[in-house]
């Protein structure tokens, strides 16, 4: 067709675009094997073809492969599972592909067949640029079907194959309201003026948080006692789970024996690699900014490494 | 025709008009020029080739029988002895070879030759969407309406091949390699005396094919073992490729990891020099690619810089059908 403009420059390479397209597109008769493929696929059974040395071609041909020999008229169920063979991951789709989302293309086994089906691999709407983890040779998968108004006999009416189930998410909770006691009371609200308090039993030994009555022999406390910002850590653990408290994965979390307590207080260890963290380092704790302090949670941020403390024990490098 | 038979057909004369961007220029005017060249090498006029066959595919250009066009750089009349196949032109070389053979053996519908056969190919993928358009070769009932393209097999192929260690995750490289090139080549063959008359006439060596041969693997990727090329190994079995060393190949590799496993099916060791060409790598003008293989390979036999070498064509998904040629400077029991 005709794209110039009257009075475009004579001196520009003619350009026009061509289409080839068969109008209302183009009829293929299927033969008696496909036709009884697809003609199954529409009632939402997947049948293979039995060659004559036994084994089932799925999707089926009217030859074998091996040998080109016709296949016999037995159409053997398959699946409903398979088994991915070869794959490649699209994480572009273009137009004419079956996902505007990252997809796989594979080949799969299908359980009772001899021949592999190529097909679209929905691994979920969350799938990114790189190949999940789980898209492997050997995933098990199973094929999800249009539903059955919508298929017509065509291949397509697989809508995609689908990883066989492995794991739910459970993603239920559960909310609490939480009325401090007395002591965790005395505990938040010196934190809010960056003091920490702990409590002194009869004993003589400190407990931090705070309690009123000393678990070792269920006698009330002497009273609060007040502790410094630095301790010592005496265990840790480095996590991978996510959680809402921890700026980033991995995080560490630690038991900090503060100077002049008798028992380890859970924090957070921040400031320094998750690999370099030992028991024995020397901490101090990091305040939220006093506008960020709030009774009803812990101010101090975490701990983090005492630098001028860890300086003077002489710790090989 | 098999290896064991002594060579009749050489190579003589080898040409290619490549764009690696696209060419403004039409199908006959790169056909012009890559057949005059030829012609023009050899020191023969169109009237002495005896057969012509070409190697194209409509669907490049969205033209139906725009092979009929390409020949009109031919000068086809008086009408000419002339045939097409709609592959890669390393299959009109095959159909030029087997004609020259059969009039060398008197049979009566191919006689008159002149013993110079002419194979051409031509296309100009730049156009369009090359993997949507080679998607329309596929099976229409089970792969096309999936809209799974050439690029997308291409890299279900390379996984195969890394899964089953033919070639590393990183050898594999990006799929879609080969950039799409417009472009032309002829070849021109030749039997005896009129090989020998115009390798002399050049000051080359003709490049005897002493082995041709062609097989075919199913055409549903998911039916095969893609981490092998079966029919590429069948092929250069029947040609005798490991029947002595092989200085130079090329390949008709459009990926890395197609490489990878042609080199493993063609049996090539450490000493044999692969696409030293450039291979489609560098420009792939489709539908003449493979033939381009042949006349490079020719080329280094026909200079001296090769006594023996390997030509490997592929069309379809995943290296489905594969050609594989040798061609020697002067074979034993064969023609020098």
């Amino acid at each position: 067709m005709p794209t110039e403009p009257p009075g475009a420059d004579p001196l520009a390479p003619l350009v026009g675009a061509h289409t080839v397209a068969f109008p209302g597109g183009y009829t293929r008769s299927t033969g008696p094997v496909i036709g009884r493929f697809l003609t199954e696929l529409r009632d939402g059974r997947l049948v293979g073809v039995r060659a004559a040395s036994g084994r089932v071609l799925f999707p089926p041909t009217e030859y074998d492969p091996r040998d080109g020999s016709p296949v016999t008229d037995d159409f053997p169920e398959v699946g409903p599972a398979g088994t991915v063979q070869a794959w490649c991951w699209v994480p572009d789709p273009r137009p004419a592909h079956p996902f505007d989302r990252p997809f796989a293309w594979a080949t799969v086994l299908f359980d009772g067949a001899d021949t592999a089906l190529l097909h679209a691999l929905d691994m979920g709407p969350d799938a990114g640029a790189d190949p999940p983890r789980g898209l492997r040779a050997g995933l098990r998968v199973r094929p999800r079907l249009r539903p059955a108004g919508e298929r017509t006999g065509s291949i397509t009416d697989i809508a995609c194959l689908r990883p066989e189930v492995t794991a739910i998410r459970d993603t239920g909770r559960l909310d609490y309201t939480i009325r401090a006691d007395a002591a965790l009371t005395r505990y938040l609200e010196a934190q809010t003026e960056g003091r920490i308090i702990g409590s002194r039993a009869r004993s003589g030994a400190v407990y931090v948080p705070p309690r009123d009555l000393d678990p070792a022999d269920g006698t009330p406390v002497t009273g609060d006692v007040e502790l410094p910002p630095t301790g010592t850590l005496t265990t840790f653990s480095v996590n991978h789970v996510p959680d809402p408290r921890a700026p980033q994965v991995p995080f560490v979390t630690g038991y900090v024996r503060l100077d002049g307590a008798d028992v380890d207080l859970l924090a957070l260890v921040s400031g320094v690699d998750p690999e370099r963290v030992r028991p024995g380092m020397r901490l101090r704790a990091e305040w939220l900014p006093p506008e960020e302090r709030s009774r009803t949670r812990p101010s101090i941020r975490w701990f983090v490494p005492d630098e001028g403390a860890e300086a003077g024990t002489g710790e090989a490098p | 025709m098999s290896a064991a038979a002594p060579a009749r057909v050489a190579v003589v004369a080898y040409a290619a008009e490549v764009h690696p961007g696209g060419t403004p220029a039409a199908e006959p005017a790169l056909v012009h020029c890559a057949v005059t060249a030829v012609l023009d090498q050899a020191g023969i006029d169109r009237a002495d080739v005896g057969f012509t066959c070409s190697g194209s595919f409509d669907y490049l250009a969205g033209a139906p029988f725009s092979f009929v066009g390409a020949l009109d750089s031919l000068g086809a009349w008086p009408p000419i002895s002339e045939s097409h196949v709609e592959m890669d032109a390393a299959w009109a070389l095959y159909e030029a070879w087997l004609h020259l053979l059969s009039a060398e053996q008197g049979d009566s519908g191919s006689t008159g030759s002149g013993g110079i056969a002419l194979a051409y190919g031509f296309g100009k993928p730049t156009q369009g969407s090359l993997p949507d358009i080679l998607a329309r070769t596929l099976d229409p009932y089970y792969l096309a309406p999936l809209g799974v393209d050439a690029d997308d097999l291409a890299a279900l192929q390379a996984r195969a091949a890394i899964d089953a260690g033919v070639c590393a995750e990183d050898a594999a490289g990006a799929v879609g390699g080969a950039p799409p090139a417009d472009g032309a080549a002829a070849v021109l063959l030749a039997t005896e005396p009129a090989a020998s008359r115009i390798a002399r006439a050049r000051g080359v060596r003709p490049a005897w094919i002493t082995g041709l041969e062609h097989r075919i693997d199913v055409h549903s990727p998911a039916a095969r073992d893609l981490s092998r090329c079966a029919s590429a190994a069948q092929a250069a079995a029947a040609a005798g490729v490991d029947k002595g060393p092989v200085h130079v190949a090329e390949l008709h590799a459009r990926h890395p990891h197609e490489e990878a496993l042609l080199r493993a099916a063609l049996g090539l060791g450490p000493n044999t020099e692969v696409n030293p060409s450039g291979g489609p790598m560098a420009a792939d003008p489709v539908m003449a690619t493979g033939l381009v293989r042949i006349g490079e390979a020719a080329r280094r036999v026909a200079d001296g810089t090769a006594d023996r070498a390997a030509a490997h064509a592929a069309q379809g998904p995943c290296l489905q059908h594969n050609l594989v040629a040798v061609l020697e400077a002067a074979p034993e029991g064969g023609p020098r």
